[in-house]
């Protein structure tokens, strides 16, 4: 009888994983980086990371079905004339028409008008389709300014200049050329079938002091009617917010780095900005710091999924969300229906994120006329109604056990986090103890 | 005298709406202009002592003349749609950004971005331009009778940027579409931007943007054209080295 040696188990790297081999090997073949779409895909503290107490002795809870809880918000009140009015604290994002079909767009609008809540524009101008059937619509001032023009801004119903997005805080647009059609083309005044790469910058102003003048000029436009936002990436939450307050903003918006993108490198997608939940509490601190909380309000975007979701960002300080992902997975994106065709293009439903190349088995980020038919925009706009109305009832089903009469009145005592670094960046207590990691000198 | 009683009364002997921004406000002005309708009778209108003041004139929609009496601050005329301003001093920057159609007349110099992402309309100045002139301009015509500073027409997608002295470094970095004639020296040429032929059609073009915008005394023939080389227009990555 020979004696051999036990073998080891053939182990993989940690560091260089599967993925990261592939990568690799992807670069080594074609000399360029990869460019996709969506947010960042890593594993990232969040809102699975918090957890709410719910009443007890000292908190009396509400009755589920019976007691009032007030799911409306008022946006924009600082100093326009004509505030936004939402019946749900959850918003569409922008998304623009060129990197989504219009039928897409015209669902969101859908969606939104029949949920009470507002749609915004993307980095390529607004459509009919899309105002049309949005009963209140975010006009985006974006660096490219593809598209924009005097009458579409006074039929907008709030202006969002868009400083930065959270998939890629100080990058700019990309539409690559397959997505050019004739009409895309025309829209951004662009030869078609060729690349845009939208500027990362804003061609006439540069630093708070200039956006200060920049937004008194969209106020004299648009008569101080319509609300002005100022959209950021999660990059520095608590120094952004207070520059935007003070170049005069009415709502700020905050983007963190789940927040997805049409189309850019991989490599800024996952290794700039901070997690969408390191981003609520500076923000919310800047607004406090000045006096500003609830004056001027706080939207933040990047990771929205539920009702859960929703209920903890309102109770860290924040007034509404935005959904962009997740509307369009309500829409139909990733929808496993399609599983043979996202295995044609190498890939599989739910990972699919090659929005750039224009050929989404879904028929959303495409201009493919044959794929985009696929989007029925009265069936999905339905969709997405039903999905926001599910988030709205789960967030009122936590306010209401938090004693909560209006999802605007949870608050940082209603949570404690699961892990320390959680606890830190919400800046609520350990879960089991009264630790906040930062806070009295610990 | 508020301003209004004093406009009114300047109506009734058919002279200029007149406003004074030492008496009234800049909302007062463009409120005023917003509130004119197709085919009003207040078709000329003169803004005195406008001291530097930012958005002077913006997002006006009706085929007025506005005669801006002084220098005005930032984004002067911006958005014009159909009028006519003439600004009898010098411009601050972004004159005339995202002009949609009409026209603009700077009798002084500009500052930066000077018709930044136009989409049509002109704009003259008649002194020197700063750097970014005609930034990211998509239809506008912009005629400079002096010079232009460095990165001036950064990213132009379309429309004619015609200078009758020099310009500074980085012209038409990175340009797509839009036309570009330099009477005088160029200090440098940005990425993708090249000298170009001067065809018959593009002297008749520039002769005509010399006439509308009031230039008399040059030829067309002693301009260069440059536009775009079109090679970074799909991505290459052995054209890396360009960004």
């Amino acid at each position: 009888m020979t004696y051999r040696n036990p073998p080891t188990t053939p182990r993989k790297s940690a560091t260089f994983d599967d993925y990261t081999l592939s990568e690799i090997r992807r670069a080594a073949a074609t000399g360029i980086y990869d460019i996709r779409g969506a947010g960042a895909k890593r594993k990232l503290p969040h809102f699975d990371d918090l957890l709410f107490l719910g009443a007890s002795i000292s908190r009396y809870p509400l009755e589920g079905y019976r007691e009032r809880c007030d799911t409306s918000v008022v946006l924009g009140s600082r100093h326009a004339k004509k505030p936004i009015e939402l019946k749900i604290p959850i918003t569409i994002a922008g998304m623009s028409f060129g990197s989504l079909s219009g039928p897409a767009k015209e669902a969101l609008g859908r969606g939104a008008t029949l949920s009470g809540t507002s749609t915004t524009t993307g980095d390529g101008g607004m459509t009919e389709e899309e105002r049309g059937h949005s009963k209140q619509l975010v006009y985006q001032y974006l660096p490219s300014r593809y598209g924009m023009n005097l009458r579409d801004l006074r039929r907008a119903d709030a202006i969002e200049v868009v400083v930065g997005q959270g998939a890629k805080p100080g990058g700019g647009g990309m539409l690559l050329g397959q997505k050019i059609s004739d009409r895309v083309a025309e829209m951004r005044t662009l030869p078609k079938g060729i690349d845009q790469r939208s500027a990362s910058r804003h061609p006439d102003w540069t630093g708070p002091d200039d956006l200060e003048i920049k937004i008194l000029e969209l106020r004299e436009i648009t008569d101080w009617e319509k609300p002005i936002y100022v959209k950021v990436g999660g990059a520095r939450p608590y120094y952004d917010t207070a520059l935007a307050v003070k170049a005069g903003a009415d709502v700020v918006v905050v983007d963190g780095m789940q927040g997805g993108t049409a189309a850019t490198q991989e490599v800024f997608i996952e290794n700039v900005g901070q997690p969408t939940l390191a981003c609520i509490r500076p923000a919310v601190q800047a607004l406090q710091d000045l006096g500003m909380h609830r004056k001027v309000q706080l939207i933040v975007s990047g990771g929205i999924r539920n009702g859960a979701d929703v209920a903890k960002a309102l109770a860290l300080g924040v007034d509404a969300v935005s959904i962009g992902t997740a509307a369009l997975v309500a829409l139909g994106d990733n929808d496993p229906r399609w599983e043979a065709e996202y295995n044609e293009l190498g890939t599989t439903a739910g990972a699919y994120d090659d929005w750039h190349e224009g050929r989404d088995p879904a028929g959303i980020t495409t201009q493919d006329p044959e794929l985009m038919k696929r989007v029925d925009p009265v069936a999905a706009g339905r969709r997405l109604a039903n999905y926001l109305k599910v988030m709205t009832l789960e967030a009122q089903t936590i306010a209401r056990a938090c004693g909560k009469n209006s999802l605007h009145n949870l608050e940082p005592e209603d949570l404690v986090a699961l892990t320390i670094e959680a606890a830190a960046m919400a800046g609520v207590p350990l879960a089991g103890t009264n630790w906040i990691p930062g806070k009295n000198g610990f | 005298m508020t301003a209004t009683k004093l406009s009114k009364a300047a109506t009734h002997d058919h002279a200029s709406r007149i406003f004074d921004l030492d008496v009234s406000s800049l909302r007062e002005l463009n409120q005023a202009l917003h509130n004119l309708t197709p085919g009003s009778n207040e078709t000329a209108w003169e803004v005195l002592h406008p001291k530097g003041s930012h958005s002077v004139a913006v997002g006006v929609d009706q085929p007025v003349t506005i005669d801006v009496r002084g220098s005005v601050g930032y984004y002067c005329g911006g958005m014009n749609s159909g009028s006519t301003i003439t600004v009898h001093g010098s411009a601050g920057p972004g004159v005339g950004e995202n002009m949609m159609s009409g026209s603009i007349i700077v009798k002084g110099d500009a500052s930066q971005y000077a018709g930044a992402t136009g989409k049509g309309g002109l704009l003259v100045i008649e002194g020197n331009a700063s750097s970014r002139c005609g930034i990211s301009m998509k239809g506008i015509d912009i005629v400079v009778h002096g010079n232009i500073g460095h990165m001036s027409a950064f990213m132009a997608q379309s429309g004619n940027l015609v200078v009758l002295g020099d310009a500074g470094d980085a012209l038409g970095d990175s340009i797509y579409e839009a036309r570009l004639f330099v009477r005088g020296k160029v200090d440098s040429l940005g990425a993708d931007c090249i000298a170009k032929e001067m065809r018959p059609e593009h002297l008749e073009l520039l002769q005509g943007l010399l006439d509308r915008a009031g230039v008399t005394g040059v030829k067309p023939s002693e301009f260069k054209r440059y536009g775009s080389a079109r090679t970074l227009y799909n991505f290459n990555i052995d054209n890396a080295d360009a960004y």
